[in-house]
C-alpha cells in the first residue's frame, strides 16, 4: 500500500515539474513565435499555433530602425564593461584576499553595501555630471557606470575563489623570486577561472540588459538594444511582431547563458546570497 | 625603510586602484552628489545655469504632497505582495523537488531562463500576454468563458498585473537558492531526526526550516531590496499608469525628473529610497552575522 502511494507521488511530482516548466517558458514561447508570425498572423484571434516560421520581421526590423548600430553599441558596451570589470574585480579581489592593509575591512564591507545602490539611484546625479565633464551619450560614459554598477559583485565573488587557493603555491612562486604581478597573472588568474566566468556572465548580463541609465546617458548615435525596444513602443504603436523580434534578439545571450552555462549561473546565484 | 619595503607597503593598494578609481567616480560621488542634490531646486531644461538652494524644502513638498504617499503604498503592496508570494511559492516547491529525481537538472536550466531575460523583455512579453485583442491571456479567459480585462487599463488590474509578472520572473529565483539550501542540510541530521521516529511535519518544523532560516532571510531580503528599486517592467508595461495605480517609487523619481523636470525633488525621492534599501541591508547585514556568532 506504502508502495503504491510512493509511487503515485512520484508521478505527481514529474507532473508538478512539467506545468512548472510550461510556465516558465510559455511567455517566452509566445515571444518567440510571435517574432516569427507575419502581421497579420500576429493580429488573429484565436490564436495561429502553426505556421510557416518567416524571418521577414527580422530582416525588417534590421533595416529599418538603424538596429544594426544599436546592437553594436550594445555589442562594445557589453564586452567591454565586462572585461573591464573582471579585469579590475580581480585585481582588488587579490589585493583583499591576500595583502593586510590599512583600509581593508573598510574595503570589504563596503563593497558588500555597494552592491544595494540601484541604477535609478545614479540616474539623474550621473546625467548632470557627464554633461559637465562632456561625456554624455558617448558609449565611454555608460561603459564607466556600468564598470561600477558591477565591480561590487565581482570582487566579492573573485575574492571567495582567491582565498580557496592554497596559498602555498603563491609562496613557492615567491620563494623562486617571482614578483607579486607575476604570481597574480601567471598563477591566481589561471586558478580562477570558473570564478571569472561566473563574473563574466553576471557582469554581462547587467550591462546588455541594463535600461535607466542607457537610456538617460545616450542618445541616437550611442542608444543600446533595451532602449531601441522601448523607443520603439511608443513611437510607432504597438507593432507586436517587430517588437517581440528585437526582444527576442535581446533575449539571445539570456538564452545562451541559461542552456550553455546554467551551472555556472546557479553558482553564481547562490553564491551572491549564500555567501553574502 | 628601503625601496624594497615601500613597495611591498603600496602592492596592494596598487592592486585596488583601478577599482577603487571607477567605484569612487562613477558611484560613491554621484551618490553623494544626488544627496546634495535633494537639497537644492533645479529644472532640468536650466541644467546650465546654478542650482538654488533650497534647505529640507523638497522634503517638506514630498511629505505634504498626497501623490507621495500614493507612492509609498504602491511600492509597499508591490514590494511586499512579491516578495511573500515568492518566498511561499518558492520554498513549498523546493520542499517538494528536494529529493534527487531523473530529469530534475533539465528543470532547473529551464528554471534559470527567466532570471537572465533582460526586465525590459519582461515587460515586452507580458504586456503582449495582457495585449486586450490579441493577447494570450484574454484568449485562455474567452476559452473558459470568462469576459475580457483590459489588465494594464484598469486601475485595479494593473498593479496586480505587474506583480504576476514579477512573480513569474523571480520565483525561480527564490526556489534555486532554498533548493541549493535544502540540498545543503547535513545528512545525518535527518537520519537522527528518523531514529527518533519524528514525522515528515515535525522534521521540518525543528530540523529543516531552522537550519535553512539564514538563507531565507538572506533571500528575501535580496528580493525585497530588488524589488524596491525596479523600474524598468513598470516602464515598459504602463509607465506608472494608469493614474498613479503602478507609480513605485522609482518610476516617480524618474517621472519627476525627466517630465516634470525637477531634479531635486527627484534627487529627494531617490534619497528615500536609497535609505529605505540600506535600513533592509543594514538590518539583514547584522541579523545574519549575529546568526554566525551564536
Amino acid at each position: 500500500m506504502a508502495a503504491v502511494t510512493w509511487k503515485g507521488w512520484k508521478v505527481l511530482k514529474y507532473v508538478l515539474v512539467i506545468v512548472l516548466a510550461v510556465i516558465s517558458l510559455f511567455p517566452i514561447y509566445i515571444m518567440i513565435t510571435a517574432s516569427l508570425k507575419t502581421r497579420a498572423q500576429v493580429f488573429t484571434i484565436p490564436p495561429i499555433w502553426f505556421f510557416n516560421p518567416r524571418i521577414e520581421n527580422y530582416l525588417a526590423v534590421l533595416s529599418t530602425l538603424n538596429f544594426f548600430r544599436f546592437f553594436m553599441n550594445s555589442v562594445i558596451i557589453g564586452l567591454s564593461s565586462t572585461i573591464l570589470s573582471i579585469g579590475f574585480g580581480a585585481m582588488a579581489a587579490y589585493a583583499l584576499a591576500r595583502f593586510r592593509f590599512m583600509g581593508h575591512r573598510v574595503v570589504l564591507t563596503s563593497t558588500l553595501f555597494l552592491r544595494m545602490i540601484a541604477p535609478v539611484v545614479l540616474v539623474i546625479p550621473t546625467f548632470i555630471l557627464w554633461t559637465k565633464l562632456g561625456i554624455m551619450n558617448t558609449r565611454y560614459s555608460v561603459i564607466l557606470s556600468y564598470i561600477a554598477l558591477n565591480l561590487p559583485f565581482c570582487i566579492w565573488v573573485l575574492r571567495t575563489f582567491i582565498v580557496d587557493i592554497p596559498i602555498s603555491i603563491e609562496e613557492s612562486a615567491l620563494i623562486d623570486g617571482c614578483g607579486e604581478f607575476t604570481i597574480f597573472s601567471r598563477i591566481i588568474i589561471p586558478l580562477i577561472m570558473p570564478g571569472l566566468s561566473v563574473a563574466a556572465i553576471f557582469t554581462f548580463r547587467i550591462a546588455w540588459n541594463e535600461f535607466p541609465l542607457a537610456l538617460v546617458l545616450t542618445n541616437r548615435y550611442t542608444r543600446t538594444l533595451p532602449v531601441a525596444v522601448s523607443l520603439f513602443m511608443s513611437t510607432t504603436g504597438i507593432d507586436w511582431s517587430k517588437i517581440t523580434a528585437i526582444a527576442t534578439i535581446i533575449a539571445i545571450p539570456a538564452f545562451i547563458f541559461t542552456f550553455v552555462a546554467a551551472k555556472n549561473v546557479i553558482m553564481g546565484l547562490t553564491a551572491g546570497a549564500v555567501k553574502g | 625603510m628601503t625601496s624594497k619595503q615601500l613597495l611591498q607597503r603600496t602592492t596592494p593598494y596598487m592592486f585596488l586602484f583601478p577599482a577603487l578609481a571607477v567605484i569612487l567616480v562613477a558611484m560613491l560621488f554621484p551618490v553623494v552628489y544626488g544627496l546634495g542634490l535633494s537639497f537644492f531646486d533645479w529644472a532640468l531644461r536650466d541644467i546650465r545655469v546654478a542650482p538654488v538652494f533650497r534647505g529640507l524644502g523638497n522634503y517638506v513638498e514630498l511629505f505634504k504632497s498626497e501623490y507621495f504617499y500614493t507612492n509609498i503604498r504602491v511600492t509597499l503592496i508591490f514590494t511586499l505582495t512579491v516578495t511573500v508570494s515568492e518566498i511561499v511559492v518558492g520554498l513549498i516547491l523546493a520542499l517538494l523537488l528536494e529529493q534527487k529525481m531523473a530529469g530534475l537538472r533539465i528543470f532547473r536550466t529551464i528554471f534559470v531562463l527567466p532570471i537572465m531575460v533582460a526586465p525590459v523583455v519582461v515587460g515586452v512579453v507580458w504586456r503582449y500576454l495582457y495585449d486586450p485583442s490579441f493577447g494570450m491571456i484574454n484568449y485562455f479567459l474567452s476559452v473558459l468563458g470568462i469576459e475580457a480585462r483590459m489588465w494594464l487599463s484598469e486601475p485595479q488590474l494593473a498593479l496586480p498585473s505587474i506583480i504576476v509578472a514579477d512573480i513569474w520572473q523571480w520565483t525561480p529565483f527564490v526556489f534555486l537558492l532554498l533548493l541549493a539550501a535544502l540540498q545543503g542540510v547535513p545528512k545525518d541530521l535527518m537520519e537522527a531526526g528518523m531514529i527518533d521516529g519524528t514525522n515528515y511535519l515535525q522534521n521540518l518544523r525543528h530540523i529543516k526550516l531552522p537550519v535553512i532560516q539564514p538563507i531565507i532571510i538572506v533571500t528575501a531580503a535580496l528580493r525585497l531590496i530588488d524589488a524596491f528599486r525596479s523600474l524598468v517592467v513598470v516602464y515598459i508595461m504602463t509607465f506608472g499608469g494608469p493614474g498613479k495605480s503602478t507609480e513605485l517609487l522609482s518610476m516617480a523619481v524618474y517621472k519627476t525628473a525627466f517630465i516634470s523636470q525637477r531634479l531635486g525633488l527627484a534627487s529627494a525621492i531617490a534619497v528615500i529610497l536609497l535609505l529605505i534599501i540600506f535600513l533592509i541591508t543594514m538590518f539583514v547585514f547584522f541579523t545574519s552575522r549575529g546568526e554566525s556568532r551564536r
